[in-house]
C-alpha cells in the first residue's frame, strides 16, 4: 500500500479540476493575453495580408495583431467562441451571417476585388479561360467554403455545362485559402489557379493574371465588422473608419483593391 | 518496507493528475461533443469515407516502404561501427523534430515540380505533383524516423554473442539477420511500426503543402477534418473521433501483441 497517498492525491486533484471546470462552463476562449496588452486583434481574410500589414504598421489607435486565414475558417472560430476585435472577410455573406447570429455588429463593405486566372509568369500554356478545359491542364482552386473557391464556382456555373465540367475535372487541389493556391502556382505544381488580382500583384512578377470575360466576372466585395463584445470596441471602430476613408483605404488601393462595388 | 515521505507522493500524484487532465480532456471532449448518431451520419458521408480510406491506403503503403527499407538500414546502423555514424543517426532522426511545414517546404524544394531534383525526376518520368504518390512520400518522410529509431534500439539491445554464435554455427550474415535478429527484435520493431503508422495517419502540414487537398486523391482524413472545420464542425468532430479510435486501436493492438516487453527494448541501449 505504499502508493496510497499518491493515488489519493491523483483522485483529489482530478476531482478539483472537474469542479473547477464546472464553475464557469464555457470560458471565453481566445485572445485574452492580447487584450491584456491592449493589442487590437484583427481576424482577416488571407487576401488582405499585404494591405492590412501595411495599414497596421502605421495605425495610431493601438498595436494591431493580425490573424490571417481563409474567411470561412475565421468565421468558424468566431462561432466557436474566439473573440477578436475586428472580422474582415473576402465576401459579405459570412459577416452578414455572423451579424444575423448576433456575433458581430452591423458589417460594412470596404473594398472590392477581381477574380482572375493566375499562371506562372514563364508559362505560355494558358492564354484564355478556354485553355483550362484542355486535357492534362492542372488547376488549383479554393475549397467550396472559402470565398475565393465560392467565387470560382460561381464563374464556372456561368459557363456551359461541358466546359464547366472539363475545368472542374482539371482541378487538382481544393486549397483552404488563397495563400495555398498562390503557393501551388509559384512552385509550378499546377498550370493555373483562380485567385484575386491583388494576389497576383503581391507576387512581384512571378505570376501573370489572365482577366475573365466581363460577363463571367463575379462581384467580389469585402465586408468588415466589429465583433460583439470586442475587447477594444473604440479602436476597432477607428480601424474600420481608416479602411473606409483613410490610411487603410490608401493601403488597399496600393495593393490593387478596388473601391467597394455599388450595392 | 520503508515508508516514503507522504509529501513527495502527494507531489507526484498532483503532477500525474495535471498531466492526465491536459492530455485527456481534449480527447474526451471530442467524444462528449459527438453523439453516436452524428458519428454514424458523418461516416455515411462519402467524402468522409473517401478520406478515411485514402488515409488507410497511403499510410499502409508508406509503412510498407518504411519497414522494407528501414529494417536493414536500422540493422546496419545498430551492428556496424563506421566513421560518420553519429552524423548519420542525427540526420535520420532530424525529421522527428522538424515542423511539418518545414517538411512540406523541403519536399517541394527537393522533388517538387521546380525542386532541385525535378530535372532528374522528369527524365525518369516521375512527377510528384498533387498526386497520391506525393502523399505517400510525405508520410514516409515524416514517419520513417519513428520506425528507424525504435528498430535501431531493438537491434542494438540484442546480445552480439548471440548473433556471432549463429554465424559460428554456419548461418550467413543475411540468414542471421532474417532468422535470428528480426524475430528476436520483433517486439521493438512492432513498437516502431505502430508509432510510425500513428504519425503517418495524423500527418497534416507536409501533405497540404506538398500534395494539396483533393477528395479521393490527396485529401486524407486530417485534411478532411480541417476542410470541414469551417462549414461542419460536428462533422469535423465525428471524423476526429474516428481517427482517435483508430489510433488508439493501433497502439493497443501493438501492446497486446507484443506484451509489455517492448517498453524495455525501446529505451534500452539508447
Amino acid at each position: 500500500m505504499t502508493h496510497r497517498p499518491m493515488f489519493v492525491t491523483l483522485l483529489t486533484t482530478l476531482a478539483m479540476l472537474t469542479i473547477g471546470c464546472g464553475d464557469d462552463g464555457i470560458a471565453k476562449t481566445g485572445t485574452g493575453d492580447a487584450a491584456a496588452k491592449g493589442e487590437l486583434v484583427v481576424s482577416a481574410a488571407t487576401s488582405l495580408k499585404t494591405a492590412f500589414t501595411t495599414y497596421g504598421k502605421g495605425f495610431r489607435g493601438a498595436r494591431v495583431r493580425f490573424s490571417f486565414a481563409g474567411s470561412d475558417m475565421l468565421a468558424a472560430q468566431l462561432r466557436q467562441g474566439v473573440r477578436p476585435d475586428v472580422f474582415a472577410s473576402a465576401n459579405t455573406k459570412l459577416p452578414d451571417e455572423l451579424f444575423a447570429a448576433g456575433l458581430v455588429q452591423k458589417p460594412r463593405v470596404f473594398a472590392g476585388n477581381r477574380l482572375v486566372i493566375a499562371v506562372p509568369a514563364d508559362s505560355s500554356k494558358i492564354r484564355a479561360l478556354g485553355d483550362l478545359t484542355k486535357d492534362g491542364m492542372t488547376i488549383a482552386a479554393g475549397s467550396e467554403s472559402v470565398p475565393v473557391g465560392a467565387y470560382t464556382r460561381k464563374v464556372l456555373a456561368r459557363l456551359d455545362a461541358a466546359q464547366s465540367r472539363a475545368i472542374l475535372g482539371n482541378v487538382r487541389s481544393a486549397e483552404p485559402d488563397v495563400a495555398g493556391i498562390v503557393g501551388k502556382l509559384t512552385q509550378g505544381a499546377v498550370d493555373a489557379g483562380f485567385v484575386y488580382i491583388t494576389d497576383v500583384e503581391g507576387t512581384s512578377g512571378r505570376l501573370t493574371a489572365i482577366e475573365l470575360p466581363a460577363g463571367l466576372r463575379p462581384q467580389v466585395a469585402y465586408g468588415v465588422a466589429v465583433v460583439k463584445d470586442a475587447p477594444h470596441p473604440a479602436q476597432a471602430e477607428a480601424f474600420i473608419a481608416g479602411l473606409l476613408s483613410g490610411a487603410g483605404r490608401r493601403a488597399l488601393r496600393e495593393a490593387g483593391f478596388e473601391p467597394p462595388p455599388p450595392a | 518496507m520503508k515508508r516514503r515521505p507522504a509529501w513527495f507522493a502527494v507531489l507526484l500524484g498532483t503532477a500525474l493528475a495535471l498531466t492526465l487532465t491536459l492530455l485527456t480532456v481534449p480527447i474526451v471532449a471530442i467524444f462528449v461533443d459527438t453523439g453516436p448518431r452524428q458519428l454514424l451520419r458523418s461516416l455515411g458521408d462519402e467524402s468522409a469515407t473517401d478520406a478515411l480510406w485514402l488515409s488507410l491506403q497511403t499510410s499502409l503503403i508508406a509503412i510498407l516502404i518504411i519497414v522494407v527499407i528501414g529494417t536493414p538500414a536500422a540493422y546496419g546502423l545498430a551492428t556496424r561501427r563506421f566513421r560518420g555514424r553519429d552524423l548519420v543517426v542525427t540526420l535520420i532522426e532530424l525529421p522527428l523534430v522538424l515542423p511539418p511545414a518545414v517538411a512540406g517546404i523541403g519536399l517541394l524544394a527537393a522533388v517538387g515540380p521546380s525542386g532541385i531534383l525535378a530535372p532528374a525526376l522528369q527524365d525518369a518520368g516521375i512527377r510528384f505533383a498533387l498526386q497520391t504518390s506525393s502523399v505517400v512520400l510525405a508520410l514516409v518522410f515524416v514517419a520513417s524516423p519513428f520506425y528507424l529509431r525504435q528498430a535501431q534500439s531493438a537491434f542494438q539491445a540484442l546480445d552480439p554473442d548471440w548473433l556471432s554464435a549463429s554465424r559460428t554455427l554456419g548461418a550467413g550474415q543475411a540468414q542471421t539477420f532474417l532468422r535470428i535478429a528480426i524475430p528476436a527484435a520483433a517486439p521493438g520493431l512492432f513498437a516502431g511500426l505502430a508509432l510510425a503508422w500513428g504519425r503517418a495517419l495524423g500527418e497534416f502540414g507536409a501533405t497540404l503543402m506538398f500534395a494539396g487537398s483533393f477528395r479521393g486523391i490527396t485529401q486524407t482524413a486530417p485534411l478532411a477534418i480541417y476542410d470541414r472545420f469551417s462549414t461542419d464542425f460536428d462533422g469535423a468532430l465525428a471524423l476526429s473521433a474516428v481517427l482517435v479510435a483508430v489510433s488508439a486501436a493501433v497502439l493497443l493492438t501493438v501492446r497486446l501483441v507484443t506484451g509489455s516487453r517492448w517498453e524495455g527494448v525501446g529505451v534500452a541501449a539508447r
